[in-house]
């Protein structure tokens, strides 16, 4: 017996190791239950926290829009007339956000927000040779929008440098202009306006879509093709807390006045696959825990009823009804305790070896691996409290056996 | 407290079951008695006569229905369940027929569990306590055996060992030798009536083996309910 310990553990401790077929069958059980919640935890927060990186990579996570152009009616009736106007939606001119700048400079001092930055975006027409294709042209300041949208991460070829007369372009849209690393393209924009830019760089940003038509060059250069000089067409906000995005932009707008939508408003679906993902988790978290917690109680009534007469024997001895429910509650603590350990080792190491046999088709991972040590302190945490709710109902017929009819059988 | 010569007195001790209900029936009537300090004393009676509903309230395991049960001089009818747990612990030592040794322990530790239940920790001087009782009842060599590692006799004396643990001014033995062989038997009387000469414990012994009981110094019969014959 250690002599640091008290009686309870000690009386625990014994009866889980003299019954320890039971033992290892219940703390298996436990094991395989909380093995399957910290592998689908573990590898539910790696997907997550890849979508996540992607999505608040590629975007920003507010910005700020010009307001839309609305009709406004010049004729009014007056006394005796009536007037049935057809009004028609005004088309939307690029416009730039009115005193940008004091704008710009204002949201840069507010706490929550981490980078401010005014953009240009218009459609041109990207042409070299007979070949031509409509893009969509981004001007940039790229010091601090590629801390917002991590451009240079997509760089396959080249550099993200955009001097006055640089361009980035995607993957694809290179193979339909036949062009690469060096070469020029003529830029047209709608208004006319010309420039010839040098391919600087070459992106893969992971769609067809987007390596086809998104395209990236300096703010001034923009300006000049939008025919809009001095102009921004948004301003890209970052914060600090990404899902605080939604609250600073309502902030922003009612401050400012001017429209800001958040990344969560942008992409409901996103939010939409993550909430129904992390409800059925969260499901299978909750049977499963269930099933180990009517395990852990199945095994105690049956020791309670085995024990009964070591029970009356201690109760005859002086034992008092709470020491009874702690030795129960403790035997209880103890197989989460154990089955989580080895569960949790368990479902760690699964997530590690499947997500290096599970490789795409290049042979790069499919996501990032997230082990986070605070999902096995938790599960351990969790495993042992549920260990110890489950034990309360054997605990409390132990501790209330009559001791008289428990030494008698 | 002044000393008392008495260590256990029932005045008027009545128990019934089924209390309120047509079957209500008592099993014991009315049962004054009282043993003195050092006393060697047999309960007898045939079976269903009351004796273990007895030996169970004398040892705080029941309550009696009516009546008045004093351990030490303690009146125990007031006693919250709390207390009366601690008293049973300090008070009183038990002896079954079935040893009843808890079987996840050793010899040794199941001497010393009385002590561990009342401490918390198992100290060394209950160790040294459980160690000195085991060598007393001639059982160092088995010490740690598990208990049912060891013969019917050796764990009855391993038992009795565990009731002197605490250092209880009363043992209560129910057939402490009924499930032993004659040999056996005979050495585990023995040894209780070398310790209750050597150590004044007072032992009240059941058994239905009537050359034991004549070995007592005194002789109670309980029938249907009721002492036979006066302490």
């Amino acid at each position: 017996m250690n002599p640091w310990a008290p009686f309870e553990w000690i009386t625990a401790i014994r009866f889980l190791k003299e019954g320890r077929m039971q033992t290892m069958f219940i703390v298996t059980a436990v094991s395989i239950g909380v093995a399957v919640i910290v592998f689908m935890s573990a590898m539910l927060a790696s997907l997550q926290a890849n979508f996540l990186k992607r999505v608040l990579t590629s975007q920003p996570h507010i910005q700020l829009v010009p307001p839309d152009e609305e009709a406004r009616p010049q004729r009014h009736a007056s006394a005796g007339q009536f007037v049935a106007p057809i009004i028609q939606r005004p088309v939307q001119r690029i416009r730039s956000i009115d005193q940008w700048q004091k704008i710009r400079a204002s949201l840069a001092d507010w706490p929550d927000i981490t980078n401010v930055t005014p953009t240009m975006s218009t459609s041109a027409l990207a042409v070299r040779g007979d070949a031509s294709r409509s893009i969509s042209l981004t001007g940039v300041d790229p010091d601090v929008y590629f801390r917002i949208v991590r451009i240079p991460d997509y760089i396959v070829a080249g550099q993200p440098r955009l001097l006055t007369d640089d361009i980035l372009i995607g993957t694809e849209l290179g193979k339909d202009l036949g062009v690469t690393l060096g070469d020029k393209i003529n830029v047209t924009g709608a208004s006319g306006a010309q420039r010839i830019l040098t391919i600087a760089g070459v992106f893969d940003l992971g769609n067809k879509g987007a390596n086809s038509r998104s395209t990236f060059v300096a703010l001034r250069t923009a300006q000049a093709i939008a025919n809009l000089v001095g102009g921004v067409t948004t301003i890209d906000v970052t914060v600090g807390d990404p899902y605080a995005a939604e609250t600073v932009a309502a902030a922003v707008q009612a401050s400012t006045g001017i429209e800001a939508d958040s990344w969560i408003k942008t992409n409901a679906q996103f939010f939409t696959a993550v909430s129904a993902q992390q409800t059925s988790n969260t499901l299978i978290r909750v049977f499963v825990a269930l099933s180990v917690a009517f395990g852990i109680a199945s095994v105690l009534v049956v020791s309670v009823i085995q024990r009964s007469k070591d029970i009356g024997i201690l109760r005859a001895m002086g034992g008092s009804q709470g020491q009874i429910l702690r030795v129960f509650l403790l035997q209880g603590g103890l197989l989460g305790f154990l089955g989580s350990i080895v569960g949790a080792t368990l479902g760690g190491v699964g997530l590690v070896v499947w997500h290096a046999v599970l490789r795409q088709a290049d042979g790069s991972e499919i996501f990032p691996l997230v082990l986070e040590p605070s999902l096995f302190a938790y599960a351990v945490l969790l495993a042992s409290i549920t260990g110890i709710g489950a034990a309360a109902v054997p605990a409390l017929r132990a501790a209330k056996l009559d001791p008289v009819e428990a030494i008698r059988g | 407290m002044a000393e008392v010569a008495n260590v256990l007195r029932l005045e008027g001790v009545c128990k019934s079951y089924n209390i309120g209900t047509p079957v209500e029936t008592e099993v014991l009537h009315d049962i004054t008695l009282s043993l003195d300090k050092g006393e060697f004393v047999a309960l007898i009676g045939p079976s269903g006569s009351g004796k273990s509903t007895l030996l169970n309230i004398i040892g705080l395991l029941d309550r009696p229905t009516k009546g008045r049960l004093f351990i030490e001089g303690h009146e125990t009818s007031r006693l919250a369940d709390a207390e009366i747990t601690r008293l049973r612990g300090h008070a009183i030592g038990f002896v079954f027929q079935y040893h009843y040794l808890i079987s996840a322990f050793t010899a040794l530790e199941n001497v010393m569990m009385p002590l561990l239940v009342a401490n918390e920790f198992p100290d060394a001087e209950s160790r040294q306590r459980a160690h000195d009782l085991l060598a007393d009842v001639g059982l160092s060599p088995w010490e740690n055996n598990l208990a049912n590692a060891m013969s019917g006799g050796q764990q009855q004396r391993v038992a009795i060992a565990r009731a002197l643990a605490s250092n209880p001014a009363l043992i209560l033995a129910d057939e402490p030798t009924g499930n032993l062989d004659s040999k056996s038997a005979n050495a585990v009387f023995e040894m209780m009536q070398t310790v209750n000469a050597e150590q004044g414990t007072t032992f009240l012994i059941v058994t239905h083996n009537m050359d034991l009981a004549r070995r007592c110094r005194r002789i109670i019969e309980v029938v249907d309910g009721r002492v036979a014959a006066p302490a």
